[in-house]
């Protein structure tokens, strides 16, 4: 009896488990497309260089995950492999750093709000991104020396825009997470 | 310890991450050198489908572009069908003239005038770094181009080489923040520095006495040992006296974000700072000027082409003879019948004799759809053609001869 409520136990956690190996897979591949897109995008749509999917797919991760370790690997993963193709003037570890911190922070904050709401989600990335741009700001200047302005008001457009993005994204790839643990 | 690093485990993690992230970028910063083989191995990954992509988008967008100018021809072609075949027929050699003026030919012309040796290149990707000022060209260190090489099109300059690969290269544009190009301006050979950081480009370290005037052409002035001396940079949008030094805006006259095409110079040759402004090479290629007007005639006043307009400058003659002035009411009748003066009738003819010596001429009204080559022959002149030797009444005069008049 006891093996047998084990086992339905097990399958359901299984069943619900998000992060399945499906899943992984999939998001991994999202992400891939994601930073490769971002060498493609503006060149297919020009005038797209503000859109950060990496940087979305980061904070979903933390917002969904909830485990702040697995967040911020993944967020140094997804840096790391930007970093690859930036300019070479720009060394590695850049958007690593930057983006460690991201996805650390995102799962902190999916343990004391209710993430799944897309007001919430909004506000979220929206402020990471302001985040993000603002941590890469300080260490261009702080660690490079490299005097790189820093718009405010642009940022603060580009951030509305990427989080007006980030609700049908978020909820695209919820849909995705619910048929792939199915 | 064990029990402080359990409970914080995760900041611990993250502490890790970042630190080991930042000693990497620091032993990059201090050797002065990039992990090139990662990048390498990153780029050669990504860029092999740049080809695909770029094809996939110049086909798309082609194919657009030209679904909508075929509807537009349609629509014009719709309503052409109004004017006659001459109007149409100009109007395509007129479009065919402006298609001529592509920017891939400009390119090659600029190729084969230009002293450098250049190899022109196609943008095929960006950078991931949104602030950064970078793109990937499909040039690369198999095609000769090698890190620091600058970046031009014929209208300006775009950037320089940072990175070789086998196959593409990465180009810095001029609008980076981290870029900085040594100019001259072409009147005063004022030298100074081009620096697009702050979103406008301004051209630093020019002294508040140096004339700089709104207009004047800045071209590059080989300082900055990446681009040779002579290209153009862009024009003066405004230079005010600023605090030490002018506050000296410019406009670039190359486009670097929404280049397509560019050339790489391989090998630079100094060229001299022009005198005039550079000619726009991608301007449409325009007709010829018409063919200057005979000027023998001597006279600029259009000559009448028809017969009838023969005969109302003869009539109007006429009027002007016995002060007669046409639509005015009470002005005394003129006589038709008198022969106009032959100074003033010598122009309306457009024959070098005067019209009294050939009356015949002046006085036979043409027919319209009649042929006009036989009053220039006498020859071949139909018969009927020589007998009116009568005078040329104007419509609704009285149709008797002057002798039936009391």
């Amino acid at each position: 009896m006891n093996e047998v409520s084990d086992h339905v136990v097990i399958t359901r956690r299984s069943k619900e488990s998000w992060f399945s190996r499906f899943q992984v897979v999939a998001l991994a591949g999202i992400t891939l497309v994601a930073i490769v897109g971002k060498f493609y995008l503006p060149r297919l749509i020009p005038n797209t260089e503000w859109l950060e999917l990496p940087l979305l797919l980061t904070v979903y991760f933390g917002l969904m995950r909830r485990s702040q370790i697995a967040a911020l690997f993944f967020g140094a993963f997804v840096g790391l492999a930007e970093d690859l193709l930036a300019p070479v003037n720009i060394p590695i570890g850049m958007y690593g750093i930057t983006k460690t911190l991201v996805g650390y922070f995102s799962a902190s904050v999916s343990l004391r709000f209710n993430v799944e709401n897309a007001a919430v989600r909004l506000v979220l990335c929206f402020f990471f991104y302001g985040f993000h741009a603002f941590v890469y700001w300080i260490m261009r200047r702080a660690l490079l020396s490299q005097m790189v302005p820093f718009d405010p008001q642009e940022t603060l457009v580009h951030g509305a825009l990427n989080a007006v993005i980030a609700v049908p994204l978020f909820a695209f790839l919820d849909r995705m997470r619910l048929s792939g643990a199915v | 310890m064990e029990a402080l690093l359990s409970r914080y485990r995760n900041l611990t993690v993250l502490l890790v991450v970042v630190i080991a992230q930042l000693l990497y970028l620091a032993y990059q910063v201090r050797s002065n050198r990039d992990e090139r083989l990662i990048r390498v191995w990153a780029v050669s990954a990504v860029t092999p489908m740049a080809g695909v992509v770029e094809a996939v988008r110049r086909n798309t967008i082609g194919f657009l572009e030209d679904y909508f100018i075929l509807l537009d021809v349609r629509e014009q072609n719709r309503k052409l069908k109004a004017e006659n075949d001459r109007l149409r027929m100009e109007n395509i050699y007129y479009r065919n003239q402006l298609a001529t003026a592509e920017h891939a030919r400009a390119l090659v012309l600029f190729q084969q005038q230009s002293p450098s040796k250049t190899v022109a290149a196609r943008v095929i990707g960006n950078s991931t770094v949104g602030t950064a000022k970078a793109v990937f060209i499909d040039r690369g260190s198999t095609s000769g181009v090698k890190k620091g090489m600058a970046v031009v099109t014929p209208e300006g300059i775009v950037g320089k080489v940072i990175a070789t690969y086998p196959l593409v290269s990465q180009v810095l544009l001029v609008t980076d923040p981290t870029f900085k190009v040594g100019v001259e301006s072409q009147r005063g050979h004022v030298h100074g520095v081009l620096d697009c950081g702050s979103g406008a480009c301004v051209v630093e370290q020019i002294q508040n006495e140096d004339k700089v005037d709104p207009g004047e052409w800045f071209f590059t002035s080989g300082e900055d040992r990446i681009f040779p001396r002579g290209f153009p940079v862009g024009t003066v949008i405004s230079a005010q006296p600023g605090q030490g030094m002018k506050d000296v805006k410019l406009n670039l006259s190359g486009a670097p974000a929404g280049a397509e095409e560019v050339l790489v110079i391989l090998q630079g040759v100094h060229q001299q700072i022009p005198e005039a402004a550079p000619v726009e090479t991608s301007a449409p290629v325009t007709l010829p000027p018409p063919p200057p007007e005979d000027t023998a005639s001597g006279s600029s006043i259009p000559q009448p082409q028809t017969q009838a307009d023969k005969i109302r400058e003869k009539y109007e003659d006429l009027g002007k003879q016995q002060n007669h002035v046409y639509g005015e009411y009470g002005s005394n009748v003129p006589n038709f019948n008198l022969k106009p003066a032959a100074s003033s009738s010598s122009s309306t003819t457009g024959s070098s004799a005067p019209p009294a010596a050939n009356p015949a001429k002046l006085a036979v009204p043409g027919i319209l759809g009649a042929p006009r080559s036989w009053q220039s022959s006498s020859a071949s002149a139909p018969p009927k053609a020589a007998t009116p030797s009568g005078p040329v009444l104007p419509l609704g005069a009285p149709r008797h001869q002057p002798s039936d008049q009391p």
